[in-house]
C-alpha cells in the first residue's frame, strides 16, 4: 500500500498510543519487526479529510529519547535518521493531560529534533474530571504547534486530529525550548561539521548515543568518540544539565496555561484501591484468587476450542487421505506437514486466552500493582517483580509466556525469566503425567481425603516452581549483567480495560505465533516424519513381504495385521534404528528403546508421548483410547527378565525427564525468535537435557 | 534526611543525589532538585515503595530511594 504521509506516533508509556493507533488504523494494520531487531513494529493506514492516505507508525512508549531498553532505542533512530526506511514526515506527540509534566519531557526533545510535530493532547475527559483546566490556545500559540484535545477511549476529537494531520506543514514550526547549544558548546559544533549535520540536539544526541546507533559507520562513531575525549564530555553529566533545563521550560509553559488543583480527585480513588490491592494480606489472597482463575480459564475455556481444531484437522487429515492418490507425498502432507501445523494451531486457545488476561491485567494498571508487591520476593532468587506474570503464565504454556518477558527492561532479569520459565509444569505435560501417575501409583486416599494419584500431580506441579526458582537463583551468580538494575517504575492510574485493545492483543499474539514458531514445529514435523516412515536397506520390504504370506493373512484380521505391520515397521524405520541407537545411553535410566523412541518423538512437543506410546504398543487412536495405552504398557513386558517394563521407577525416572528436558520445539523457536540468538536455546536446551538425565537416574536408582 | 527514611504520608522536597546514573534516570521521570515528594505506600514485603511527585506515582526500590537526599 503506497501511502501519500508518513506519521509517527510517540509518547510515554499509559498516555493511550495504542489506543489512539487502533481508532486511527482500525483493522488495516500490519505487525514485523523494526529492521534488524526484535522490536515489534506495528504499521497501519488512515484515510485524510483530504483524500490523502497516511501511513501510520507506532514507535515504542519511552519517557525520553535516551532509551532504557532496546525497544526504547528505536524511537531515536527512526525520528532522526533521515535514511531510515520509516523517517516520519510529522510526528504526532501524544501528551496524557491529566499527567502533562512528565509527558512534556519528551515532547521537547522531539520538537529540537525539528520534524514537524503536532500534539495530541488525549485524556481530556480525566484532566476535566479531575479539575484540570488547560488553556489550549495559549499553551499551542507558546509552543508554535498545532495542539488537538482528544479522547481515545471515547474516540472524541480524532476527525481533528486527521484534519491536523493534513493540514500539517512540511516545515517544523515548534519554537526552541531550550538552549542545546549551551550544553556542551564546542562538541556540538565540531560534530555538526564533522558529519554535515545543522540540528544541534541531533548532533548532542549523537554524542550520547554514538555506541549502539547502528545508522552511524564505525568510522563515524570512532571520530565522534575522539572529539568527546578532546572536548571532556560527560554523558550522564550534560543529560542531567539537559533534564533540569528541559523541566525549567516546561514549568514555565505550565505556568501560564494550565490550572490545577491542589489534589485531583482520580488519584484519592486510586490510592482507596491500592489500599486493599496492595494490602499486607488481602492484597496476596486477591491476586492468588485472580491466578486461580486465570489458571482455571486457561484449561477450562480452551479445552473446547481446542478440542474443535484438533478434530477438524483429524477430519481434514482423513478427507485427504481419502481424496488423494496413497503414496508417500500425500503421507508427507498429510501426516508430516499437517499433523505439525494442528499441533501448532492447537494451541491457539491458550495464546489467546493468556494473552486476553494479560493484556486486561496490564490495562487497567493491576500488573504494575503485582509487580510492586512481588518485586522484594523475586529479587532474592535473581528475577524481577515483573517475572511473576510469565512464570505463572507457564503452567499454561511457555510460548505466550516467554513472548510477555518483553516488558521486563533489565536484560538479565528477563535472559533468566526466559531459560526458566520452560522448567514450570505446562499443559502439555499433563497427559504424560496423568498417563504415567495412573500407571503406577495406587488410586487410593490417604488421610481420608487426599487421593493418592492426585497428590501425585500436585506434587509435580509444585516441584517444577520450586526447580524453576532454584535454576533461576544459579543463572543469578552466572550471568554478567551488562546493565545495572533498577526498578523506577511509573505506577498508572487504575483505569477500565479497553475491551478492543484486548481483541488486538489476542489476535496479534496468535497470529505472530502461527507465523513464527509455525515455521519451525512443520519443519520438525516433516523430519521426524521422514525418520518414522522410512527404514534403512530394504527392511520396510521385507516386512511387507513378511506379512504377505498366507501364516498372517489367514490368521489375523485385516485391522490387526495393519497394527502389527505398523508396529514393526516402527522398529525398523530410522526412528526406531535411533531408538536402538540410543538406547545405551538412556539404559541407566531405566528406559528401552522403545521409549527411546517416544524421548525421540517428543522433541517436536512433550504430548506426542501418548500418541507416539499408542503407536508402539500398536493401540490404534490416541487420547480417547487412554484406557487402551495404559493397559498394554501395564501389561508390557522385559522378553529378557520377564519383568513389567512400567515399574515405580521408570515411570517417575519418565516423568523427571518430562519435567526437566527441552522437549518442545515450539518453545525453542520462541527463544531464538525473542533473544535473536542461537545462542540462548542451545544453552537452556544443554542444561535443561543434562537436569532431565540427572533427575531420572537418581529417581531410577533410588526407587530401584 | 533521605527519601527512604520517610515514613507514609510524610512529604519532602528533593535536594540532591548521591549517585549520578541514578540521578539521570529519575530526574527523566520528574524527580528533580525543587520537587515536592510524598511517600504514598509501602510494599507489603517492606520493599519498594510508591511515591507521588510530579503529579503522578512512582514505585522505587529503597536503595534506589536513599539515593535522594531531601532538604
Amino acid at each position: 500500500m503506497k501511502a501519500d504521509i508518513r506519521v509517527a506516533l510517540v509518547g510515554n508509556p499509559n498516555t493511550g498510543k495504542s489506543t489512539l493507533f487502533n481508532v486511527l488504523t482500525g483493522l488495516n494494520q500490519k505487525i514485523g519487526n523494526f529492521p534488524g531487531v526484535t522490536v515489534e513494529k506495528k504499521v497501519g493506514y488512515c484515510q485524510l479529510p483530504d483524500g490523502r492516505k497516511a501511513e501510520i507508525v507506532d514507535l515504542p512508549g519511552t519517557y525520553s529519547l535516551y532509551p532504557k531498553s532496546q525497544d526504547e532505542s528505536i524511537v531515536f533512530s527512526v525520528l532522526a535518521d533521515k535514511a531510515n526506511p520509516l523517517s516520519p514526515d510529522l510526528v504526532i506527540v501524544i501528551l496524557d493531560a491529566s499527567n502533562l509534566k512528565r509527558n512534556l519531557l519528551l515532547y521537547s526533545q522531539v520538537a529540537d529534533l525539528k520534524i514537524p510535530v503536532i500534539i495530541a493532547l488525549n485524556m481530556m475527559d480525566l484532566a476535566k474530571k479531575s479539575g484540570i483546566n488547560i488553556d489550549i490556545g495559549l499553551f499551542s500559540k507558546n509552543l508554535g504547534i498545532p495542539v488537538v484535545p482528544i479522547s481515545a477511549r471515547k474516540i472524541e476529537g480524532i476527525d481533528q486530529l486527521k484534519a491536523a494531520v493534513s493540514y500539517a506543514n512540511k516545515i517544523a514550526l515548534q519554537e526552541d525550548s531550550i538552549d542545546v547549544n549551551a550544553i556542551a558548546p564546542q562538541l556540538i559544533e565540531s560534530i555538526s561539521k564533522e558529519l554535515n549535520i545543522d540540528n544541534p540536539y541531533f548532533a548532542l544526541q549523537l554524542a550520547h548515543q554514538h555506541e549502539t546507533l547502528k545508522f552511524l559507520s564505525t568510522e563515524q562513531s570512532s571520530r565522534i568518540e575522539t572529539l568527546e575525549k578532546e572536548f571532556f564530555f560527560h554523558s550522564q553529566k550534560a543529560q542531567g544539565t539537559e533534564t533540569i533545563a528541559r523541566y525549567a521550560f516546561i514549568n514555565d509553559l505550565l505556568y501560564d496555561t494550565v490550572k490545577k488543583p491542589d489534589t485531583a480527585q482520580d488519584e484519592t480513588l486510586s490510592n482507596k484501591i491500592d489500599k486493599v490491592l496492595t494490602h499486607k494480606v488481602f492484597g496476596f489472597v486477591l491476586f492468588f484468587a485472580i491466578l486461580l482463575f486465570m489458571f482455571q480459564s486457561i484449561f477450562s475455556w480452551a479445552t473446547y476450542p481446542m478440542q474443535l481444531i484438533a478434530d477438524g484437522f483429524v477430519w481434514l487429515q482423513n478427507s485427504l487421505h481419502q481424496v488423494l492418490p496413497t503414496g508417500p507425498l500425500t503421507s508427507l502432507l498429510v501426516d508430516g506437514i499437517i499433523a505439525g501445523l494442528s499441533g501448532v494451531m492447537v494451541f491457539i486457545p491458550q495464546i489467546a486466552i493468556l494473552f486476553a488476561f494479560i493484556s486486561i491485567l496490564e490495562d487497567t494498571g493491576y500488573m504494575s500493582r503485582v509487580t510492586f508487591m512481588m518485586d522484594k520476593l523475586m529479587r532474592k532468587v535473581g528475577l524481577n517483580g515483573k517475572s511473576v506474570v510469565p512464570l505463572i503464565g507457564g503452567f499454561a504454556c511457555a510460548v505466550p509466556s516467554i513472548m510477555s518477558t518483553r516488558n521486563i527492561e533489565n536484560w538479565k532479569d528477563r535472559m533468566i525469566t526466559i531459560m526458566v520459565t520452560p522448567l514450570v509444569t505446562c499443559s502439555a505435560r499433563l497427559p504424560v503425567y496423568t498417563l504415567l501417575i495412573a500407571l503406577v501409583v495406587p488410586n487410593r486416599n490417604v488421610w481420608w481425603l487426599f487421593n493418592l494419584q492426585g497428590l501425585a500431580l500436585t506434587g509435580m506441579y509444585v516441584f517444577s516452581l520450586v526447580s524453576a526458582v532454584v535454576v533461576a537463583w544459579v543463572f543469578k551468580f552466572i550471568l554478567k549483567s551488562r546493565e545495572r538494575g533498577y526498578f523506577i517504575m511509573e505506577l498508572p492510574v487504575y483505569r477500565m480495560p479497553r475491551w478492543n485493545n484486548v481483541a488486538y492483543s489476542m489476535y496479534d499474539r496468535a497470529k505472530s505465533f502461527v507465523l513464527q514458531a509455525g515455521k519451525v514445529i512443520i519443519a520438525v514435523s516433516v523430519i521426524l516424519w521422514v525418520l518414522a516412515s522410512y527404514g534403512p536397506g530394504d527392511r520396510f520390504k521385507n516386512i511387507d513381504q513378511k506379512y504377505l504370506q498366507p501364516q498372517y493373512t489367514q490368521t489375523l484380521k485385516p485391522d490387526e495385521l495393519g497394527r502389527a505391520i505398523a508396529s514393526e515397521k516402527l522398529e525398523n524405520s530410522y526412528a526406531g534404528v535411533l531408538g536402538h541407537v540410543i538406547e545405551p545411553v538412556i539404559r541407566p535410566l531405566g528406559f528401552d528403546w522403545k521409549i527411546g523412541i517416544a524421548l525421540i518423538t517428543s522433541f517436536a512437543a512433550r504430548e506426542v508421548f501418548v500418541g507416539t506410546m499408542a503407536t508402539i504398543y500398536s493401540v490404534n487412536g490416541s487420547a480417547e483410547k487412554m484406557e487402551s495405552v495404559q493397559k498394554k504398557m501395564h501389561d508390557a513386558k522385559n522378553p529378557q527378565t520377564g519383568q513389567p517394563v512400567f515399574t515405580l521407577a521408570v515411570a517417575f525416572s519418565l516423568m523427571m525427564f518430562y519435567a526437566f528436558a527441552m522437549q518442545c520445539a515450539s518453545t525453542v523457536a520462541v527463544v531464538y525468535r525473542e533473544t535473536k540468538s542461537w545462542r540462548w536455546p542451545a544453552i537452556q536446551f544443554a542444561y535443561m537435557t543434562v537436569l532431565a538425565y540427572v533427575a531420572s537416574f537418581v529417581a531410577y536408582h533410588l526407587l530401584k | 534526611m533521605k527519601l527512604s527514611q520517610l515514613e507514609v504520608g510524610e512529604k519532602g522536597i528533593v535536594k540532591e543525589f548521591t549517585d549520578l546514573e541514578m540521578s539521570v534516570k529519575l530526574m527523566e521521570m520528574g524527580c528533580l532538585p525543587g520537587e515536592e515528594i510524598r511517600v504514598d505506600r509501602i510494599a507489603p514485603l517492606g520493599d519498594p515503595i510508591a511515591v507521588n511527585v510530579s503529579g503522578y506515582q512512582l514505585s522505587l526500590r529503597k536503595r534506589e530511594a536513599s539515593t535522594i537526599i531531601l532538604q
